[in-house]
């Protein structure tokens, strides 16, 4: 198990990394009024023919050699479904994957978010070649972060330039809070 | 809201250095971290952050931080390689950020393998 659904958030993007993605959409909707923390990944990599798609929430089922096991999706799976949410993945070979975590906001068993904004910097400053798109809302309110806005004003100079992913890590905390107003999800 | 005119004062600063540091990495260190499930779950992410947060306030500019996935030892996660070119691979298992402040200042400054963290270092 993770100890946080943010860890989760970045082993599952790692997938749409390895797919070859050029865009990766990352959405995570904290809606206290219906009780809901909804997490949507999606990206327009390779995707999965209907059987792989059917067998990637198999622990013992994996396309990769190294090892026999594979837990990244079955792990986010469980951590959802444990709080009487929901986990579904629509995947389509040539168009992407799109995998949606509900969980219940309020539920005892839900782990806490974490650190959300740790995990979206880690995926922009070491992927700088793949274009991501992450939307926070918390109760309707909502930013929105997209590198492509981000790269059109640096021409050229790299999202992993020291001062820029500085600018990132504050750029993602300042809006977060003033979203949020710091609660801790 | 942070204002994108921050990014683009950036941009006018940083345009004239980018290009300087255009040289063949032959001679880079490769710093590579396991990022798969195993090594995210057990805390690779915070060590990742730091080396390259590391590298970057010190100024390493021959040192290239970068991640991989499942190196095939997942109990010995978070693990840490480091490629020089021209030596033998070096293995540091089970990290932290603590230790990776040590591997910043004592390997990749100073050339001294910790062999304390490494893998060779454990009975198997």
């Amino acid at each position: 198990m993770m100890p946080e659904i943010a860890l989760n958030v970045l082993d599952i993007a790692q997938n749409s990394v390895r797919a070859e993605a050029s865009l990766i959409q990352i959405s995570v909707d904290v809606d206290k009024a219906a009780d809901k923390l909804t997490i949507i990944i999606e990206d327009n990599g390779c995707g999965m023919t209907a059987e792989q798609t059917d067998r990637v929430t198999d622990p013992f089922f994996t396309t990769r050699t190294t090892r026999k096991i594979g837990l990244g999706v079955p792990f986010f799976k469980m951590a959802a479904e444990s709080t009487g949410g929901s986990f579904s993945i629509q995947s389509e070979p040539g168009v992407g994957t799109k995998v949606t975590a509900v969980f219940g906001l309020s539920h005892i068993d839900r782990m806490p978010l974490g650190d959300m904004n740790g995990t979206i910097y880690t995926l922009i400053t070491f992927n700088t070649q793949i274009d991501f798109l992450y939307t926070y809302t918390f109760d309707q309110r909502s930013f929105t972060l997209d590198t492509r806005e981000f790269k059109n004003i640096l021409e050229g100079v790299p999202l992993n330039n020291p001062e820029v992913s500085e600018y990132i890590r504050q750029f993602l905390n300042e809006n977060s809070h003033e979203v949020d107003g710091g609660a801790v999800v | 809201m942070k204002s994108l005119a921050e990014l683009k004062a950036i941009r006018d600063r940083m345009q004239g250095e980018v290009n300087m540091r255009e040289d063949d990495s032959s001679n880079h260190i490769r710093v590579v971290v396991g990022m798969a499930t195993c090594g995210i779950a057990s805390g690779a992410r915070p060590v990742l952050n730091k080396l390259a947060e590391d590298v970057q306030a010190k100024h390493l500019d021959n040192v290239i931080v970068t991640q991989t996935g499942c190196i095939g030892l997942c109990q010995y996660e978070p693990i840490v390689e480091v490629y020089e070119p021209g030596k033998e691979k070096v293995t540091y298992i089970k990290m932290t950020p603590e230790k990776a402040d040590e591997v910043v200042e004592q390997h990749l400054i100073r050339g001294q393998v910790l062999g304390k963290y490494t893998l060779s270092a454990t009975n198997l």
